[in-house]
């Protein structure tokens, strides 16, 4: 008996938290998003009474006029921030510097890190007098102008998706490096010693002896990333904030915050807001299930020999 | 002979390039630090006024010192990263060692949590902090941390605990994947329980695994935005951290002074770069071995 209880009792804390912050927040968006609950009618709308539910706020949702916009941003935000950084640059990072000398490989993978540690106001503002119009701008003063390409206008502006990508990427980019270079320190010194003696250069070594060996954190650096880049806005928030266009940078996890938490003239859609979120968490969960049955996950999670003794 | 040396020459380029951005970014952050203005990477005025945070209150006296503010994110980034590790470990120790029905579904669940997007779920979350913060004892006035309620330092650690273990449950099962059966085995055998097994015999031989999550979720926890500034009472209240400090200067004073934003912003992250430095080594080791059953 006590036994068959223990695994509970390890699960437990972890049970509580993910009810508390996870399921109940979770049961509550669902049953808003079926009402029109906002700023106005707070305090005297009964939301929590089923005669109060109905679809229109998913109605809303599918007849507006900018959903597609904001679906296909979505989507080219999270492909290819995922494909360019998050993957794509963390393993060119990680693959370089454990292949150069270690000192060198230790600075640019500080260098990588500061992003990720540095205040995301700060880091934005960075960026903003990085892409600023001439004379002001650094990428204007130091480069564009000199070369000759573009007037000085204020980069943000005219090209606002290739700051996003770099934004989120630089960010990105450092969670695969840190689990990829890990990795690749891990394998056995024999095994890369036994390709360079069999005449191998250090690409075919790399190719065929280290991208097959990290392939446990590639696929959970991917699932993990996409999850991570289809809830995730704070940056283009504060970087453009949808803008400049009319919702030409929106992304889904956005529009459910501007709806659900930013007032939109003098009224805040909880229930409109909420609906938003709802969808986003079902494509978020099918992404998981898709990813989790893509890659096999299932053998990752053998059966524990302990039990037999 | 060309062919051989451009792929590697590519390949530098590659980092090299992107790292140049990196680093006129932050060349441009301190510059800006100490001037009066900038232009390009040219200061046009140097001056200490930006920093004068770290002698004076800018906002009057009534509002806590910086020093108080960073004592605060240093207590809440401790909690956090206490709480992440110890029920981490937990879990998934059960998730490595047990066999338990259900065992596969937790851990494919504590995956999808993570696409669960923390913006929505705010609102919801703040009703439960407010509930929390009436159960006695726990909820308020607790000293130092506040409690784990709305508007302290525990709750808000509390609410970034959840986000952040997804993650650490399936790092940590990745390194309990890693260590052999036979210790634990014998000491089973001998009759100790499952508990003194995990605290005794196991959990010191995964120190690497528990230093590379605290390290990540110390920083995740220092530089946290949205859910400090959701769920405490701003810069007035006894639990400011330091990214709300840095926030008055943006969205109360007449004008944006952003040099001294950037001043802040440094005083923030000069801390933890050195904690980086110190501990990039124990943070490498964050996967577990080579074998496909890490992470």
């Amino acid at each position: 008996m006590r036994g068959q209880l223990a695994p509970y009792v390890f699960l437990s804390p972890t049970l509580v938290l993910v009810t508390l912050f996870f399921f109940i927040p979770l049961i509550m968006v669902f049953i808003l998003s079926f009402t029109s609950l906002d700023m106005t009618n707070f305090g005297i709308l009964e939301w929590w009474r089923p005669v109060n539910w109905n679809l229109d706020n998913y109605v809303k949702i599918f007849t507006n006029r900018f959903f597609s916009r904001i679906l296909g941003n979505t989507i080219m935000y999270v492909a290819l921030t995922l494909a360019l950084f998050n993957v794509g640059m963390a393993l060119v990072i990680a693959l370089i510097t454990t292949h150069i000398k270690r000192r060198t490989g230790f600075a640019f993978r500080v260098l990588w890190f500061l992003p990720r540690i540095t205040p995301v106001v700060v880091y934005t503002m960075m960026w903003r007098a990085l892409a600023g119009p001439a004379p002001m701008g650094v990428l204007n003063k130091y480069f564009l102008g000199p070369l000759g390409i573009g007037g000085g206008e204020y980069l943000l502006n005219t090209h606002p998706w290739v700051f996003i990508f770099l934004v989120n990427g630089f960010i990105g980019a450092s969670f695969g490096m840190i689990l990829f270079s890990s990795a690749i320190e891990a394998i056995p010194k024999d095994y890369t010693t036994a390709s360079k003696v069999d005449g191998a250069t250090t690409w075919q070594t790399i190719r065929y002896v280290e991208l097959p060996m990290i392939k446990w954190p590639l696929l959970f650096v991917t699932t993990y990333q996409t999850l991570s880049l289809l809830t995730s806005f704070e940056q283009i928030m504060l970087l453009t904030d949808g803008g400049p266009g009319l919702y030409q940078t929106e992304v889904w996890a956005l529009t459910a915050y501007h709806r659900a938490l930013t007032s939109y003239f003098g009224n805040t859609q909880w229930g409109y807001g909420a609906a938003w979120s709802v969808v986003l968490v079902i494509i978020g969960i099918v992404m998981a299930v898709i990813y989790l049955r893509v890659f096999k996950f299932g053998e990752l999670v053998e059966e524990p020999k302990i039990d037999q003794l | 002979m060309l062919r051989s040396k451009l792929k590697p020459t590519l390949a530098y380029l590659v980092l090299i390039v992107p790292s140049t951005l990196i680093i006129l970014g932050f060349l441009w952050l301190l510059i800006t630090s100490f001037s009066t203005r900038i232009e390009g990477l040219r200061s046009l005025g140097w001056t200490l006024h930006n920093w004068r945070f770290l002698w004076e209150s800018p906002f009057g006296p009534q509002y806590p010192s910086i020093w108080l503010v960073t004592l605060n994110t240093l207590v809440m980034s401790l909690i956090m990263t206490l709480i992440v590790v110890v029920v981490s470990s937990l879990t998934g120790y059960a998730l490595s060692r047990m066999k338990f029905p259900g065992r596969k579904g937790f851990l494919s669940l504590t995956l999808i949590l993570h696409a669960f997007p923390s913006v929505t779920l705010l609102i919801p979350i703040y009703f439960v902090l407010l509930w929390i913060a009436k159960i006695p004892l726990i909820g308020r006035d607790v000293p130092l941390l506040g409690g784990f309620g709305y508007n302290t330092l525990g709750g808000v650690a509390l609410v970034m605990v959840a986000f952040q273990l997804p993650f650490g449950i399936w790092i940590m099962k990745g390194f309990f994947d890693n260590i052999s059966w036979d210790m634990e085995r014998s000491a089973l055998i001998d009759g100790a329980s499952r508990f003194k097994v995990w605290w005794q015999i196991i959990m010191p031989n995964i120190k690497p695994g528990i230093a590379a999550l605290s390290i990540f979720s110390f920083l995740t926890a220092w530089n946290a935005y949205l859910i400090p500034l959701t769920f405490t009472a701003g810069r007035a209240g006894k639990s400011a951290v330091l990214s709300l400090y840095l926030q008055n200067f943006i969205s109360e004073s007449v004008m944006t002074e952003w040099n001294a934003v950037a001043a802040v912003g440094l005083f923030q992250l000069v801390p933890v770069v050195l904690f980086f430095l110190f501990t990039q080594e124990a943070l490498l080791n964050i996967y577990g071995g080579g074998k496909k059953g890490g992470v």
